[in-house]
């Protein structure tokens, strides 16, 4: 070991070792550009930040001393006479899916070199993100019309409000910073920043906006369903 | 698909500063980047040093001192406590040593994001200057014990729960985006930005430090900065996530059933890691002054480092043993007794691997070696009485009182700085082309060591006669003898001492700057990468032309047959010898 020639993995080695000798190989461990691990690392770690968030709603749910508000009834919507559970949010979920969708599909065209879908379909994505993030502050008012504050509501436990807000709005903050984020990407893609460097970029911003879709996908079921 | 890798790219990539501000104030230099680090975690550092100063002065000569009363010795407790486990250690092992050694010990030209690494200083500057402003606010700063326990934190009563509390948070929050910044950058360069041949189990046990607790921060600090976030909330519009129904001073408060246990759970899910995150790059950095100091490989270097990512994994899965009196579940509170006592398992085998790395090496008694051996001491010191700590049944009756004091000083206290103190006498001559003046280094080390012992060892005694920590005074305490007092006086006589002696060690590095002796290259005779760079201290983009080609592992020391009794890891085989 120590006297050996600067080694590369050795792929032939079975098992454990095989993976250790993997991962330990010379220069680099993943064979990914270096802000596309620290998008990774960066996601890890932000999902650590959802989860504690998302534990503690479920203990402070668990531990209220009062009854949980009827979550299906709250988030409803009367449209046109008929009565409707979930539909905003149903709305919402989807737009934010379809943005995963488009941006899947601008990242397949930067990798091909085709700017001017790649930019249209990145402006899509983030015109998606701004209106959910629209619909979002409309769901908000309508709440706080009805009387919800993070420190009450009518209906029952007081953290219901605390956590929703807390909540939603910090899964919005990320959202609100993934527009901006997008946004500042498709306009350096359209001035052919990248020609040189590679399109990975998209591929890095990209993975952040399928991270924002997926912890809604959390939150959805957790908040909304439960 | 085909990237670039910045490491393998010469100068012009590297934004080679040329102004003074560019190379020293907005620097994205990684070693710039350190020494800010460091000067201001030292800095901090000593403010916190001087509010332990004060707190002693209190405990051991009560009814003294007008200035301290009731609510500003909680301040100095709060303070001492978050500012030393955080804004110093924590600062001054990852921002500082980290930043500094991270690159040049694995043979990078810097960190692979410089700009990033640039903004999480400044990002680290902002969260010490709204901590250290709280000391000017209406209140004070938050009394609150550095654990910020809710309801109190946030009630009347507790000083600083106007503005203290509020800034608190706010540092702690700035601080988390500031430490995950460098902290994606650390993990980041070691996985990927390591020169060739450096392979993993190849790099020094420094660096594999580093990295573990790197991880570790990522992934525990965000409890922290969730638990800072619905405190924030909980203070200033009044949610109820860790406020329960209560009354306070006679009126019933809007709060109304929250679990003030969960932010327990929250906090220490990041407290624990924490403790490791300050002692892994500890063990790392401990280990290479060892091996170095006693011309001796390090004994069993795999077994270091699967030992190092052991006790990172298990320190998640620890947290509630610093809540056994908070009333658990008795099975909850055998699972976590179990997995503390196992941490002890990988922690004991480090310490057996440094015991048998000095065994019949060719020890020379430098002062950074004193310092680690001194660790060593201090180490295995507090490590024992964790192993009281960690049984449910022991901790209940000792964990109010200075025992538990004294055993978390001696093992992540003392022990960090031992190591920390060892890095800066062992890395000083690299940084700054100049030794450390051995006399006043040999100095500092008996003052600081046999300082510890006496201020630390009679307080285990306290602790058993049951004398309960945070108290501003004892009153009249019948079960406490009027002899504690008097060990209370002579442990706040060692501690102004060992405090005042630390005078020693800034004189020597403000000295030393400009009449040390010159160091040259490698004066310790070390075979890791960093001492092996073409200038010293090392220039912008550390290699020069060319990046070092890693040829062998950190430890070839005093290899049989060869010319000198190190073989640097860039020396290629056949010349010297084999090792």
């Amino acid at each position: 070991m120590k006297t050996a020639e600067p080694v590369n993995s050795d792929y032939t080695q079975p098992g454990v070792s095989g993976m250790v000798s993997d991962w330990g190989a010379d220069k680099q461990a993943f064979d990914v550009p270096w802000g596309k691990l620290m998008m990774w690392i960066f996601l890890l770690s932000d999902t650590f930040i959802f989860s504690i968030f998302l534990t503690g709603y479920m203990n402070v749910r668990l531990s209220a001393t009062e009854p949980w508000p009827p979550v299906s009834e709250i988030f409803a919507l009367t449209v046109g006479g008929v009565h409707l559970p979930l539909l905003l949010i149903a709305i919402m979920t989807f737009i934010l899916i379809t943005s995963s969708g488009t941006m899947a599909m601008a990242v397949n065209y930067a990798y091909r070199g085709d700017r001017r879908r790649t930019v249209i379909l990145m402006a899509i994505t983030a015109v998606l993100g701004a209106s959910f993030v629209g619909l979002q502050a409309f769901e908000w008012s309508k709440l706080i019309h009805e009387g919800v504050r993070p420190w009450g509501n009518p209906w029952g436990a007081a953290q219901f409000g605390s956590a929703f807000f807390m909540i939603t709005g910090f899964h919005g903050l990320h959202v609100s910073a993934g527009v901006i984020y997008l946004a500042i990407i498709a306009r350096k893609v359209k001035r052919g920043d990248y020609e040189k460097k590679g399109y990975a970029i998209v591929e890095i911003s990209g993975l952040y906006w399928h991270f924002v879709d997926l912890v809604w996908v959390f939150i959805f079921a957790f908040f909304y369903l439960w | 698909m085909q990237h670039t890798a910045i490491a393998d790219q010469i100068e012009e990539d590297l934004h080679e500063p040329h102004s003074f501000f560019t190379t020293y104030i907005w620097s994205q230099d990684h070693k710039v980047i350190a020494i800010q680090y460091s000067i201001t975690a030292i800095f901090v550092g000593l403010v916190a040093l001087v509010l332990s100063g004060l707190m002693r002065l209190q405990l051991g000569f009560p009814d003294t001192f007008d200035f301290i009363d009731p609510s500003a010795y909680l301040q100095f407790v709060t303070m001492h406590g978050m500012i030393m486990v955080i804004y110093l250690l924590t600062a001054l092992l990852l921002g500082g040593f980290g930043n500094y050694l991270i690159p040049l010990m694995i043979g990078a030209r810097d960190m692979v994001f410089p700009y990033l690494n640039m903004l999480s200083f400044w990002t680290y500057l902002l969260s010490v200057i709204v901590l250290l402003a709280s000391f000017f606010v209406p209140g004070g700063p938050t009394g609150a014990g550095w654990t910020l326990y809710p309801p109190q934190a946030i009630l009347q009563g507790t000083p600083g729960h106007d503005w203290g509390i509020i800034l608190m948070l706010a540092s702690l929050a700035i601080f988390i985006v500031a430490f995950t910044m460098g902290g994606l950058n650390y993990v980041t360069t070691v996985l990927q930005a390591r020169t060739h041949g450096m392979t993993l189990m190849r790099m020094p046990l420094t660096i594999w430090g580093i990295f573990t607790a790197t991880v570790l921060g990522l992934l525990a600090f965000p409890a922290l900065l969730v638990s800072a976030i619905m405190m924030m909330l909980d203070k200033v519009i009044g949610t109820s996530f860790f406020m329960p129904a209560l009354v306070s001073l006679g009126e019933s408060l809007d709060y109304t059933g929250g679990s003030p246990i969960l932010f327990q759970h929250l906090f220490w899910f990041f407290g624990h890691p924490e403790v490791y995150i300050v002692a892994l790059p500890a063990f790392g950095m401990v280990s290479d002054v060892i091996a170095t100091h006693a011309r001796k490989n390090i004994f069993g270097y795999r077994m270091m480092v699967w030992a190092i990512v052991a006790i990172g994994g298990l320190s998640f899965v620890v947290w509630a043993h610093h809540m056994y009196v908070s009333g658990m579940h008795p099975a909850f509170g055998f699972f976590f007794a179990t997995t503390t006592l196992i941490i002890a398992v990988p922690t004991a085998l480090k310490v057996y691997n440094w015991v048998l790395t000095l065994w019949r090496g060719n020890i020379h008694l430098t002062v950074p070696m004193l310092f680690a051996i001194g660790f060593i001491f201090t180490f295995t010191h507090g490590g024992l009485t964790g192993l009281f700590l960690g049984n449910v049944t022991i901790d209940l009756p000792l964990s109010d009182t200075y025992f538990v004091v004294a055993h978390f000083h001696m093992v992540m206290g003392v022990s960090p700085i031992m190591v920390l103190f060892a890095a800066l006498y062992h890395w000083y001559p690299l940084i700054t082309g100049r030794m450390l003046h051995t006399g006043l280094g040999k100095a500092h080390f008996w003052f600081t060591f046999l300082g510890t012992y006496a201020i630390y060892l009679p307080m285990h005694y306290l602790g058993f006669l049951g004398v309960p920590r945070r108290y501003f005074a004892m009153g009249g305490s019948d079960f406490i003898p009027e002899s504690a007092q008097s060990l209370n006086a002579s442990i706040t006589f060692a501690a102004l001492i060992v405090g005042l002696s630390q005078l020693i060690f800034i004189y020597n590095l403000v000295w030393s700057l400009r009449r040390g002796e010159p160091a040259g290259h490698n004066p310790w005779g070390a075979t890791s990468l960093e001492w092996q760079t073409p200038d010293v201290p090392p220039r912008h983009g550390n290699w020069g032309p060319e990046l070092p080609v890693v040829h062998r592992w950190a430890y070839d020391f005093s290899v049989p047959g060869a010319e000198r009794d190190f073989i640097p890891q860039n020396q290629p085989e056949g010349k010297g010898a084999e090792g």
